[in-house]
């Protein structure tokens, strides 16, 4: 219980910082909206092979703005040493963790709604049929995704070029994340023919959950000083 | 173990190592039916592969270790094992094309085994550019042992991960594959290459760490001069 309402001061904390400046939220989701209307010039000369692409151009989409997203997350703790007060704090560093990835997938998902929702627009396209499935399907690719992000966020914190930085650690090692969620977003849209939708959630909730784990057993000693 | 075996023995050792693999490669193994000699760089491509993979292996090892003995020779090894398999690594990427080639007509295909190689690839350029961008030099052990281990965590997931995606992505077809019964004086080649490719690998890591302890040793004598100064 007590490990809960640390989780949730950290998520409320980082909302609250949100709330105040709306820096990361909005960056995210122009940013997230600028690639979807990229995509849809770039791929002019395929107008019919559109649908075809759009689970690749949302996550991908969705890989920039989270990275977006996951530089401020621990460069703006860095500023006024806020994250030296975090880490004196006497409470475990994984809650730490948590919370911040709570926040993290929060903006994130946020975003992915405004961008789902443009594409929905500027592609003639709807969602609904499948909404549920890929509701899952985003909800775990969010979550694995988010955690490598807060993670390695705090990693390249501590480095020189951390945008840099961040994006080299995330794209390799979130690779699979990305790949299955096109994957399992592009069998959802087309309606399953073969009927096995649980497959694809369940493939890409396998992963993140894997990679979720790693970085909440880690992250303690991202922080150690 | 520095008296025993000595790093001009190991040296002299890698020397022989090599020669005998190169005498295998190019005397010894027989030519292969459909490729002719182009396959005998299969030698030098496979041992590189085995080697820069089993770097990660090292580095996935020394990055526990150090997180929980706090053993600064583990780091060290995880450090000179990133750049030694990473040039291993590089080798394989160089000489696949190489192969693929003139063998399949193309230089490069995403199948399974080189999507991976290419993963582990950049997994190393990230550990390498991670280790010296770090600002404060006391956290890099810690950070790079977190990423080392959820660097081989993502070479599992990828030996996985392929397997489904390629389940939904059928592969194009591969001809001349090594896989079907290879020749005994070839697989004898192949092992004997490895073996040289491993001493010349050990050879390497170990003259690095020796760098980093050296490197490390001059750093605490400056730091007692500093300090004496300081006193007087």
């Amino acid at each position: 219980m007590a490990s809960l309402k640390i989780i949730w001061n950290i998520f409320v904390k980082d909302l609250r910082v949100e709330w105040r400046n709306r820096e990361t939220l909005a960056s995210m989701c122009v940013f997230g909206l600028l690639i979807v209307f990229l995509f849809n010039f770039a791929f002019e000369g395929a107008r019919e092979e559109t649908l075809r692409l759009l689970p690749a151009v949302l996550w991908v989409a969705i890989a920039f703005a989270g990275v977006l997203g996951f530089n401020r997350s621990f460069a703006s703790e860095r500023e006024n040493a806020c994250l030296e007060g975090m880490t004196l704090a006497p409470v475990d560093p994984s809650l730490i963790f948590v919370g911040k990835m709570l926040a993290n997938m929060l903006f994130l998902g946020v975003a992915e709604v405004v961008m789902a929702f443009a594409a929905a627009l500027w592609y003639n396209f709807s969602f609904l049929p499948a909404l549920g499935q890929l509701v899952l399907i985003a909800f775990f690719g969010t979550l694995g995704y988010a955690a490598l992000g807060t993670i390695f966020g705090a990693i390249a914190a501590n480095t020189r070029m951390r945008e840099v930085m961040l994006t080299v650690l995330q794209f390799p090692i979130a690779f699979w994340i990305l790949m299955l969620s096109i994957d399992s977003t592009a069998e959802a849209l087309r309606g399953n023919p073969g009927g096995d939708w649980f497959g694809g959630v369940a493939r890409v909730a396998g992963i993140s959950l894997v990679f979720t784990i790693a970085s909440f057993l880690l992250f303690e000693y991202v922080l150690e000083e | 173990m520095k008296n025993k075996f000595p790093i001009s023995v190991h040296l002299a050792l890698t020397f022989v190592g090599l020669c005998v693999a190169l005498y295998m490669i190019f005397l010894y193994a027989p030519e292969e039916m459909t490729m002719g000699e182009v396959q005998r760089i299969f030698y030098i491509h496979v041992p590189s592969a085995w080697t820069a993979l089993l770097g990660f292996v090292i580095i996935f090892i020394s990055s526990i270790i150090y997180l929980w003995k706090r053993s600064r020779f583990a780091d060290e090894l995880a450090s000179a094992t990133a750049e030694v398999g990473f040039i291993f690594c590089t080798c394989v990427l160089v000489t696949g094309p190489l192969w693929a080639k003139p063998a399949w007509g193309i230089w490069w295909t995403w199948d399974a085994r080189l999507t991976l190689t290419f993963l582990l690839w950049l997994l190393y350029v990230a550990y390498l550019m991670l280790r010296s961008y770090i600002i404060n030099p006391g956290r890099a052990a810690n950070l790079s042992a977190v990423v080392g281990i959820i660097g081989f965590v993502d070479v599992i997931i990828d030996y996985m991960a392929i397997r489904w995606w390629r389940t939904q992505h059928p592969q194009p077809v591969i001809l001349g594959g090594p896989n079907s019964g290879l020749d005994p004086r070839m697989l004898a080649t192949l092992l004997v290459s490895w073996g040289a490719f491993l001493i010349l690998f050990s050879l390497l890591v170990r003259v690095r760490l020796r760098l980093a302890q050296m490197r490390r040793e001059l750093g605490d004598i400056r730091h007692v001069l500093a300090f004496k100064a300081s006193e007087d």
